[in-house]
């Protein structure tokens, strides 16, 4: 690449910004707009690429914008989480992009054109979150994300739609606003400083009174790692069109907020402090609480897309737990399952809107046997609910496998039960669902019509996600190296 | 010429007036008025530099000294907001055009141009001058004429809006000379740096107590302080929308100068503190507003009194700045009165715009409209937005700089309601935007169309503003910031 690096993480944020600009001039030719998203997609992959490889071999790769206030200026910095969680979304947003223009094509949906082009805004915002090098710049683009996606969770116009923005929206600006700001402008007038160091911000001087009652702040106002009870704008969000629901709220949205909370922990608060505060230890267990209550909620659900988004809640919870338990295995796992369960709920969301576009249905009662109809979509679901549940041969495992490590090191015995218990409750609400589409025999349920498979664009789409849970299995190193990479940086390397 | 620059800010408004109706042509009118507001403009550019450069001018009307003569004092604080009022009435007025035609009938035109530039006129006198009889004396000039402008309003309730404004104004204004009164009769003087050095031996007296007490209450009254502020959702709704547009930019903003320029550099932060309990007063009455009048935005059926409501609610945060009693307050105050003038000039001129093309700024009539103007509603989004806090915006910035003085100040609870009440913003803007895109149209509005170009270009412009120093904030926290030091540094 001819530019240099910090031009190319400039880029990664304003590449799909200024495809924004073409999106919105190719309106009249749908082909020539999808082709836009998919090379600035192509482009992003990349620069996100290259900028992996360059920083694998040990360069830093810095970014100082303007002082937006005195003393508070927009900085990026490539750094190993951000780099998991870039590559992830970058990666996804094609993959979405194709299964969108199956997906949105064949269910003739309208106002495709803001629908990319939010989109696109989106994915720039989620780049800025993933580089953002102090507090400020992450809240900045962190709120961004929150508005550039409600057009797309509100996309069908209608009434409910209106209502469940209502709801997503009034969550995540309510728990930004409220607790986030506050926790963010409390931090830079406690510490001095909003950047992201290793081992914290905070002196030891510091009463616990002071950062305890800022974790609590951060944990609650980071709305997008839906914590209970912050948690309604994820099943609210479902009215979205499933691509949004796959990439934004199994990939981007929801991928932001734990990102966010492992950054908080591990560069504002650190590892040692965490491990010292009381209310790190009531938070805790609010998360295990959230991951149990969540799993036990999506039983209940007969509508899939709800299923997935209480599994969803419940995944999330993991990763919060990864980093409350204030071990080094803790923020592995909790990195390794951003990438993790990426993969795999992406592939069962594309799966959910595969079936509703070829049969109609929504409704896991209806879905008995429709794996003969749609055997692919099928084998996908299964994959993907492997990779969810944490079983080989998929990526999965090793995410859990490392947070299990680390609720051992910690010694919260409790926190062990709870995962193993969750992955129980996993298999409870996942399982039935691929294996009654292909075990069951009664063919009442298939109704009149001829159900073929999905589009090809999403048939596609789902084939590739299912195939990389499959593959970050065995080819799980370099996903290890950045989060051990992550430790490090954290001024905690992993020692087993 | 240079020299002079601190009268013919406040002269070429005065005489372009009068001047307008001279002019028979109204559009001739039209542009003459932005020719006199861009020049206004122009010179307030000059005196913000120089200020900048050289320090506070003083200028003698006439070449008379002070304490006999009329001064004008030009520091930090007031050409900053000099630009800012220039600066807003010039681009309002490019959209006046439109505006005007389609609201008022013909022969009001000029009418309503002349009194415009005389409540420029007025607005910028308040701003410039060193002399409290002075002060008065605009006051009233563009307290006047903006009851003129305001009673012009096609809907027969303005006339009542307008009289109420006029009796409430009246009153405070009244309190106001009542006050300046008592001073000169304890002090013998009337120039405002002269009072500000012989009150300090008169602190003790009753008198001065009440020429305090007689001046707050009015300029509070002028400012829209709850539970001061019953004049202004009416005069906001029933105005020409141009007239909101400015007066809602510009004038409660100058009421807040005037307060913070008595308080600080007349009589004293210490004779303040000492005399009357202000802060605590401030701190209860400005959240009562913000909380009382959000609360009430989010009931309205008319957006133009959803943002007027708004507009009190944000003049609580103003004096909140003012209750926390500390440098960095006031400049949360400071900046907030030039981001605040951005959001409200944006929003109503969008709002004008939508006026112009369907006739009505009812929430019902509103319905829809977001697919039919969709630049001038992606403008009130944006200027909603900026009420919100959201980050990139003004609203933002003001809102840091506030949390920042409350958490220094150790009034964390203070702050917690702060974000509490951008909660409630959020709800009344959504109302709005969801009135505007998600409901289906309950009147006829195939016909409608975009606004002119000559209304659109003035909104985006401030909305861009409103974007620009939100990221660009070297010129409002920096000027503020001087402004701030200056003020708590003048000891009377």
């Amino acid at each position: 690449m001819p530019f240099s690096p910090e031009i190319m993480l400039l880029l990664t944020i304003l590449i799909p910004a200024f495809a924004v600009i073409g999106i919105l001039a190719a309106d009249h030719s749908p082909n020539l707009r999808e082709g836009i998203t998919i090379t600035a997609s192509v482009i992003l992959i990349c620069l996100v690429s290259s900028l992996y490889s360059i920083t694998r071999l040990g360069e830093t790769v810095t970014l100082l914008g303007p002082d937006l206030f005195p003393g508070l200026s927009l900085k990026f910095e490539i750094e190993p989480l951000g780099m998991i969680f870039s590559l992830v979304a970058s990666y996804l947003w094609l993959v979405t992009t194709v299964y969108a223009i199956g997906y949105m094509r064949g269910h003739h949906e309208k106002n495709q054109t803001r629908f990319y082009a939010c989109f696109a805004i989106a994915i720039s915002s989620v780049m800025g979150i993933a580089y953002a090098d102090n507090l400020f710049t992450l809240f900045i683009f962190y709120e961004i994300l929150t508005l550039s996606t409600y057009p797309l969770v509100t996309h069908a116009g209608t009434v409910k739609a209106m209502q469940g923005g209502r709801v997503y929206l009034g969550v995540l600006l309510t728990t930004s606003i409220l607790f986030l700001l506050l926790a963010v402008i409390g931090t830079w007038y406690t510490a001095g400083t909003l950047d992201f160091q290793a081992g914290g911000v905070f002196d030891k001087t510091t009463p616990h009174l002071v950062t305890g009652t800022l974790l609590v702040l951060f944990i609650f106002g980071i709305g997008k790692a839906a914590i209970m009870p912050f948690h309604r704008w994820l099943p609210a969000a479902m009215v979205a069109p499933t691509p949004v629901s796959a990439l934004l709220h199994a990939v981007a949205v929801v991928k932001a907020g734990v990102f966010t909370v492992l950054k908080v922990c591990m560069y504002i608060f650190g590892i040692d402090l965490l491990k010292t505060l009381p209310t790190a230890d009531i938070l805790l267990y609010l998360a295990g609480a959230t991951v149990i209550i969540a799993s036990l909620v999506a039983m209940r659900q007969d509508n899939l897309k709800a299923r997935l988004a209480y599994s969803t809640i419940s995944q999330l919870g993991y990763i919060t737990v990864g980093a409350l338990l204030a071990t080094e295995a803790g923020f592995l796992g909790g990195a390794m399952h951003i990438a993790m369960h990426a993969f795999g709920k992406i592939t069962l969301f594309f799966c959910a809107g595969a079936i509703m576009v070829a049969s109609h249905k929504t409704e896991i009662s209806q879905m008995g046997g429709l794996g003969r109809q749609m055997p692919v979509t099928m084998i996908a679901f299964f994959i993907g609910s492997l990779s969810i549940i944490g079983l080989p041969p998929t990526g999965g495992t090793w995410s859990k496998w490392y947070l299990m490590i680390g609720s051992i090191d910690s010694e919260k015995w409790v926190i062990m039960v709870i995962l193993m218990l969750s992955s129980l409750l996993n298999i409870a609400y996942l399982l039935p669902i691929p294996l009654r589409a292909f075990l069951d025999r009664d063919k009442s349920r298939q109704g009149k019509i001829k159900i073929k498979e999905a589009p090809l664009p999403s048939l596609l789409a789902l084939t590739v996600t299912a195939a990389g849970c499959l593959v970050l299995f065995f080819y799980t190193q370099p996903l290890f190296e950045l989060a051990s990479a992550f430790l490090e940086a954290g001024g905690v390397p992993y020692g087993g | 010429m240079i020299s002079h620059y601190p009268v013919l800010q406040v002269i070429i408004p005065l005489l372009g007036a009068p001047l307008c109706l001279f002019i028979r042509v109204p559009r001739l009118v039209g542009l003459f008025s932005i020719l006199v507001s861009g020049t206004a403009f122009l010179i307030s550019c000059g005196l913000l530099q120089q200020v900048l450069l050289h320090g506070t001018i003083v200028y003698e009307l006439g070449g008379w000294p002070a304490p006999w003569g009329i001064e004008y004092r030009i520091d930090q604080l007031n050409s900053y907001l000099l630009l800012l009022v220039s600066g807003i009435s010039t681009i309002v007025l490019v959209a006046a055009q439109t505006s005007i035609k389609q609201e008022l009938p013909e022969n009001r035109h000029i009418f309503f141009y002349t009194s415009y530039l005389l409540c420029l006129t007025g607005l910028l006198g308040i701003l410039a001058t060193g002399d409290a009889f002075n002060v008065f004396v605009f006051l009233e000039i563009s307290a006047l004429s903006s009851y003129t402008m305001i009673a012009l309003g096609t809907d027969r309730r303005a006339l009542t809006a307008s009289y109420q404004y006029l009796v409430m104004g009246t009153i405070g204004a009244t309190f106001i000379i009542i006050g300046v009164g008592l001073m000169y009769m304890m002090t013998g003087t009337l120039n405002m740096h002269d009072l500000a050095q012989r009150l300090p031996e008169v602190y003790k007296s009753k008198t001065v107590l009440c020429a305090f007490g007689f001046f707050i209450v009015g300029v509070c009254l002028k400012l829209a302080l709850f539970p001061l502020h019953l004049w202004l959702p009416n005069a906001y709704a029933f105005a020409p929308s141009i007239g909101t547009a400015f007066l809602a930019a510009t004038s409660t903003k100058v009421a807040v100068y005037l307060l913070i320029r008595y308080i600080f550099s007349v009589f004293g932060i210490d004779f303040v503190t000492m005399s009357l309990p202000l802060h605590d007063i401030f701190l209860v009455l400005g959240l009562t507003g913000i909380f009382a009048a959000s609360i009430s935005a989010i009931y309205q059926r008319n957006i133009k009194r959803v943002f007027a409501y708004s507009s009190v609610a944000q003049i609580g945060y103003m004096i909140l700045g003012l209750a926390i009693g500390t440098q960095l307050g006031l400049t949360a105050t400071l900046l907030h009165l030039f981001n605040h003038a951005l959001m409200k000039a944006a929003l109503f001129l969008a709002i004008g715009a939508v006026v112009y093309r369907i006739g009505s700024s009812q929430l019902y009539h509103l319905a829809g409209l977001g697919k039919k103007m969709p630049l001038t509603m992606a403008a009130i989004v944006a200027g909603g937005l900026s009420l919100i806090g959201v980050p990139l915006t003004v609203g933002f910035v003001s809102k840091w700089y506030l949390i920042v003085a409350l958490l220094d100040k150790g009034w964390w609870p203070v702050a917690i309601l702060v974000l509490i009440s951008s909660l409630l913003a959020i709800i009344y803007v959504w109302r709005v935007i969801e009135w505007i895109y998600f409901t289906p149209p309950r009147i006829i509005i195939d016909n409608v169309q975009e606004a002119p170009a000559s209304q659109l270009i003035p909104i985006w412009v401030l909305v861009l503003a409103n974007i620009y120093f939100g990221v660009d904030t070297r010129l409002t926290v920096g000027v503020s910031k001087l402004a701030a030091q200056n003020l708590f540094g003048v000891t009377p």
